[in-house]
């Protein structure tokens, strides 16, 4: 499985603190921190869903989820192979490990129970998911109602003559403790289809592979990926608002530059036409504008909604090749007519119509599972998320104006443990009608904790730690992050084996091309992309949608032949290399390099 | 009729111009590019033979031999090829070769004479490098001595041995004998239909080096290698040689070897285009023999008049075509099933 000169990876117990950051394990649980016996597993970085240093409150972000995902697969579906997952945070950083069932008799345990359950959700798949969508629109009806109180100077008359029995402050820790209860929930029907529909997609790709064993895992993908997927539809309503601004003839102010609230205000005095156009971009904002500029997992990461200058920054552009008669539409009919055809010669070439059978009976079981696959992200990650951490923005809100915190959004640097005792200081304090005394307590901490947090960022952490496993069974951790033998391969490659100007990873979207790299770490840094530079990142969102139509090329450091940025540059036409491990690290902007998407070599030329 | 033109030919003229000759002759009927040429028949050969033999006791002598003990076959091989050499050659059947040659090729450019056996290229037998072929042969004279060298090499130790191990009736053998323009090509190479290393029918395998194709089917070269998915068009994988030398035309006929240096070695012998220009050629002859196949191709020089890739041979493609392959999958009750199994399949 590795190669003969590769370099084991370090193990958890011999990374050191960075400097100047040594306080990091303040921010995090206990439970997040290394251990002794962990230095016989596997971690990997998940620099998919991490790509940066966590912020002490945004650390319940993978908590959550993995509380989530490991019930679904070790309790609620009992997959018989796979439990669940678990994570671990250093220097910032959150490394995790799947489980494998190794004891025969329990995998037979298990996936008797597997069989009972499992067929259930496969045989009523449209159906449940329907159900599920309104379960989730319920959910962000909730986090959106949560009200966090004003706790005034004397409590409202109502308490009294309706004899309600509480005062304001009980509900101050109820409310928050409600935000933290939704996002559990939300986690938790975030997987409760995945795993199944991995599983399918798992299946579909080792049957291609020994039927085909050439065949490309880029060309798989593109029989399993379905066209009209929700997280392309922010940036198609941006697109149908660039070309209505045209037609309506408003398009005057995206070119002259200015924050969107000046884009706004002119358009809103352009008579009759800018009425439509403004009436325009309120439908497409609900809810499509719900869409974060990360993946879910940063509070950083805010909506459109939130900053209006992020997809603002795209209309510009969009506006000037609609004015010089050029195609922005997706070209959603040839894509569909080439999936069509694509899977229709593979299907021909298949040599048995017994086998035939099984790839038609396969991959339509891909088809059946994808659509919550891919658009679950739209509700969960971007949708409910930005929601919750604007909730959550609202007790920093309370907590500055109460004088516990110097700004609002300083609130990120508490964990939820310690958000919940700033609250009750301010219960107490309401109550004795004294200051909270947690000021002097917090804002040393917070001032502390922000100057971690920025030198965490300059830690160029291991793809991977400890041994290198037996076998990767778990079938997210094949598909979504794209961890098979041959990713840990590349990634314990000893450099001095390959070129040391070379990068692999996988070959995500054919072509070569030579051009100057931007590194970009950060989605908010979408805006110094210039025309025709090499995107160079940690893994790209489908935020990063607009960014697409200026890049020659994509280079990631995590994800798979299905994931976001191998799409979306498989669409428009250009390399892609991604799961290089350390592209991040190992380039700088303003490199010249060369990119082979055939191949999934990086080069470095200079 | 002593001589056949391509165009006129297709697969069921084995029996007149053996494998190779029929072969031709039906891409050449299909409209893919093929160096021109025409077939000496085996009439010419069963009448050359029976001049020589007039009662058929040479293929009787053959029948009788043990393929196991080489020197006896050897005796008697040699001793039959030698007087096929020196044998006379009927004048009408030299008039109506020299005039063929005069239309194709005259006065004196170069052709490839061809060994073109009625056993060989089915998908039973590849016969693959047997019987002779002599390249960059100019003028009749040489095209006689090359023609003879053919029908002889059908007696030859290797052919003889590979018949009497296959079992195949020495009355059924007869040799056609291929005469064709010479390409000097830029480039050559071989092309599989169907993956020789993992047998994925759905790419297509190319082998590239500089020059004449015989530096890469003799082994002297390692090519460059091209795959290519018949589906998407994309090439998935490319690995380019050190290609250290080359065959090119010799002045006088036949073959010289040529070292290469430094540049010449690492530089792709296939820009992309021909590389997609092959594999599309390559789809069309599999589609129309349906079947996967084994093919020489070369690229003619750049600039030459008839730029572009030709095929110079197309055979049934006979390694995986052997090979029983189970199904890996059968349709299960329900769609799900497969996942059920798959992931019920502990540790792999």
């Amino acid at each position: 499985m590795r190669a003969p000169n590769a370099k084991p990876f370090p193990l958890p117990s011999e990374i050191t603190d960075v400097a100047g950051a040594e306080g990091w394990r303040d921010l995090y649980p206990y439970y997040t921190r290394f251990r002794p016996e962990d230095d016989r597993r596997f971690w990997f970085y998940n620099s998919m869903h991490f790509p940066e240093p966590m912020p002490a409150f945004d650390a319940i972000t993978g908590e959550v989820a993995y509380t989530g995902l490991g019930a679904y697969t070790t309790r609620v579906f009992a997959f018989p192979t796979a439990l669940g997952i678990e994570h671990r945070i250093v220097n910032g950083r959150v490394y995790i490990t799947a489980h494998a069932v190794s004891d025969p008799d329990e995998v037979q345990r298990r996936l008797k129970v597997f069989q009972e359950r499992a067929p259930h959700y496969y045989e009523n798949w449209p159906a449940l998911y329907g159900e599920w969508e309104k379960r989730l629109h319920g959910l962000i009806t909730e986090i959106d109602a949560v009200e966090v109180p004003e706790l005034p100077d004397f409590e409202d008359a109502a308490v009294v003559f309706e004899a309600e029995g509480i005062a304001q402050n009980h509900y101050v820790r109820a409310a928050f403790n409600r935000c933290i209860e939704l996002y559990s929930k939300m986690w938790h029907h975030h997987f409760e289809f995945l795993m199944l529909g991995y599983g399918a997609y798992l299946v579909f790709f080792q049957f291609c592979k020994q039927i085909f064993p050439e065949i490309a895992d880029q060309t798989v993908a593109r029989m399993v990926a379905g066209i009209d997927v929700l997280m392309f539809r922010p940036d198609e309503e941006l697109k149908r608002l660039a070309k209505l601004a045209v037609e309506l003839g408003v398009d005057a102010p995206f070119l002259s530059g200015g924050s969107p609230q000046a884009m706004l205000e002119a358009i809103s005095r352009m008579g009759e036409p800018g009425r439509r156009w403004m009436e325009e971009l309120d439908r497409s904002r609900e809810p499509w504008f719900n869409v974060s500029t990360g993946d879910g997992f940063y509070h950083h990461h805010r909506s459109w909604n939130d900053d209006l200058s992020v997809p603002f920054s795209a209309l510009p552009r969009y506006v000037t090749m609609v004015k010089a008669g050029q195609s922005i539409d997706r070209p959603t009919e040839q894509l569909k007519r080439e999936r069509v055809r694509i899977i229709a010669e593979y299907r021909a070439l298949v040599p048995s119509d017994a086998e035939r059978d099984a790839f038609d009976q396969m991959l339509g079981l891909c088809h059946v599972v994808f659509p919550y696959v891919e658009d679950h992200k739209f509700y969960c990650e971007h949708w409910f998320t930005t929601r919750f951490f604007k909730k959550i923005r609202e007790f920093g809100a309370l907590l500055e104006r109460q004088g516990v915190l110097d700004e609002g959004e300083d609130v990120f640097h508490l964990q939820h443990y310690e958000i919940d005792q700033a609250l009750v200081d301010v219960m107490l304090a309401w109550a004795a009608g004294v200051p909270p005394v947690g000021a002097a307590h917090w804002k040393p901490i917070v001032r502390e904790r922000k100057e971690i947090v920025e030198r965490l960022k300059g830690w160029n952490a291991p793809p991977a730690l400890g041994p290198l496993p037996e076998s990767i069974e778990d079938p997210a951790v094949q598909m979504l992050w794209g961890i098979t033998s041959e990713t840990l391969a590349i990634w314990s490659r000893d450099p001095a084996t390959v070129g040391d100007n070379q990068l692999t990873g996988f070959a995500a979207s054919p072509g070569v091309v030579e051009g100057i790299a931007r590194v970009l770490r950060d989605v908010n840094e979408i805006g110094l992309m210039q025309e025709g530079e090499i995107l160079v990142c940690p893994v790209t969102a489908p935020s990063w949608g607009p960014v697409f139509g200026k890049i020659r090329a994509a280079v990631s450091d995590i994800g798979g032949t299905m994931s976001h940025a191998a799409i979306v540059a498989r669409e428009y036409g250009m390399p892609a290399v991604v799961g290089t491990g350390q592209a991040t690290s190992r380039i700088r902007t303003g490199q010249r390099l060369r990119v082979d998407g055939n191949l999934g070599i990086v080069t470095l030329l200079d | 009729m002593y001589v056949r033109w391509f165009r006129d030919l297709k697969l069921g003229d084995r029996p007149a111009v053996g494998g190779k000759g029929a072969s031709l002759g039906e891409l050449t009927s299909a409209g893919i590019p093929v160096p021109p040429g025409f077939v000496v028949t085996t009439r010419a050969f069963e009448t050359v033979l029976a001049a020589l033999d007039p009662e058929g006791l040479i293929r009787r002598e053959i029948e009788r031999l043990d393929g196991g003990d080489l020197e006896a076959v050897s005796a008697v091989t040699d001793k039959i090829r030698s007087r096929i050499a020196a044998g006379a050659l009927p004048g009408d059947l030299v008039r109506a070769v020299a005039a063929a040659y005069e239309e194709l090729a005259g006065p004196d450019k170069p052709v490839a004479v061809r060994s073109s056996a009625t056993s060989e290229d089915s998908s039973e037998a590849s016969f693959a490098g047997l019987q002779d072929t002599h390249l960059c042969v100019r003028g009749t004279a040489s095209l006689m001595t090359s023609l003879c060298a053919c029908w002889a090499s059908l007696y030859s130790r290797e052919s003889v041995t590979y018949r009497l191990r296959l079992k195949l009736p020495e009355r059924e053998v007869a040799m056609g004998v291929v005469v064709q323009r010479m390409l000097e090509s830029r480039t050559s190479g071989v092309m599989f239909t169907r993956s020789p290393v993992t047998g994925d029918r759905s790419v297509i395998a190319i082998e590239a080096s500089w020059g004449l194709g015989s530096a890469l089917v003799s082994g002297e070269v390692t090519p460059d290698k091209y795959v290519v998915s018949k589906v998407t068009g994309e090439i998935v994988k490319r690995t380019v040689s050190a290609k250290t030398l080359r065959h090119v035309a010799a002045p006088d006929g036949g073959v010289r070897v040529e070292m290469l240096e430094g540049q010449t070695q690492l530089e792709p012998a296939l820009n992309d285009a021909e590389i997609h220009a092959l594999a599309e050629v390559g789809k069309r002859v599999e589609l129309h023999y349906r079947s996967p196949q084994d093919i020489e191709w070369a690229v003619a020089p750049d600039g030459e008049a008839g730029e572009g890739v030709y095929l110079l041979q197309s055979r049934p493609e006979t390694v995986w075509a052997r090979r029983d392959a189970a199904p890996v999958a059968k349709p299960a009750a329900r769609a799900y099933d497969h996942v059920l199994a798959a992931l019920g399949k502990g540790r792999r």
